[in-house]
């Protein structure tokens, strides 16, 4: 056990955040004890905005190279009202909307309330046009589609 | 436990009845034990993204647990063969 002990030691160390991030994975699962990582807090969390992101720091300051690919996604299609949630700074949020949503990585992404997955999903749905549509669906205009009125008539 | 690219290659091989896997470790870049996987396999036909990033998931459920950082690429046999020709 001293290994991974070591490993997780070793990856604080080097995002030099200390013990504040804990030990991922490992020791108690926080239980629905309707502390900061219960899922009724997760679902009131994920429905109170139309896009919630969970990540690794802040849009300001990412802390992580996979949350820091969904901020510039976001910022890319001028996303600019979402609720960003820091697992960083709160361990029992971390696990917990890990099992909330059933999905063992951060960052995570809702859009409506429902989960549409990471940072590698919401790259291919950028690439292929599929986030334009969710983000219309939800009434938000993506800045990709800029001025693009009467161009096709040409 | 034994976490090798090539242990996670074989049970997504199994798992999922792919016709091609690719399993990189990504370890070195990162600080923490990672991986970013290429499955092909039928299976994800019809079906879309989240769908098949969970069937992964669920494959490599217990190894997720000592992973730090998981990256997925998951196409249909047809998809593949055309990422190919590009």
């Amino acid at each position: 056990m001293s290994g991974s002990l070591g490993r997780a030691a070793a990856a604080l160390l080097r995002w030099g955040r200390g013990a504040g991030g804990g030990l991922r994975g490992q020791g108690v699962r926080a239980a629905s004890s309707g502390g900061s990582g219960s899922s009724e807090r997760l679902d009131a969390l994920v429905k109170k905005d139309r896009v919630v992101v969970f990540l690794k720091g802040t849009p300001e300051q990412p802390q992580c190279g996979f949350s820091n690919a969904v901020v510039q996604i976001l910022r890319l299609h001028g996303v600019r009202d979402y609720a960003a949630y820091n697992v960083l700074d709160d361990p029992q949020l971390r696990q917990g909307i890990k099992d909330y949503s059933n999905w063992p990585t951060i960052p995570q992404v809702y859009l409506n309330g429902e989960f549409v997955g990471g940072c590698d999903i919401l790259l291919q749905m950028h690439q292929n046009g599929d986030l334009v549509e969710e983000l219309k669906k939800l009434g938000i205009r993506s800045a990709l589609l800029g001025e693009k009125k009467d161009q096709d008539s040409k | 436990m034994e976490l090798s690219a090539e242990y996670l290659r074989e049970k997504l091989q199994r798992d999922l009845e792919a016709e091609h896997v690719e399993v990189e470790d990504t370890t070195p870049s990162r600080c923490a034990s990672s991986f970013r996987v290429l499955v092909v396999s039928a299976k994800f036909e019809g079906k879309p993204l989240l769908q098949r990033h969970r069937l992964v998931n669920t494959c490599l459920a217990e190894e997720l647990l000592h992973i730090h950082a998981f990256e997925q690429k998951t196409l249909t046999p047809e998809q593949w063969t055309r990422e190919q020709q590009k």
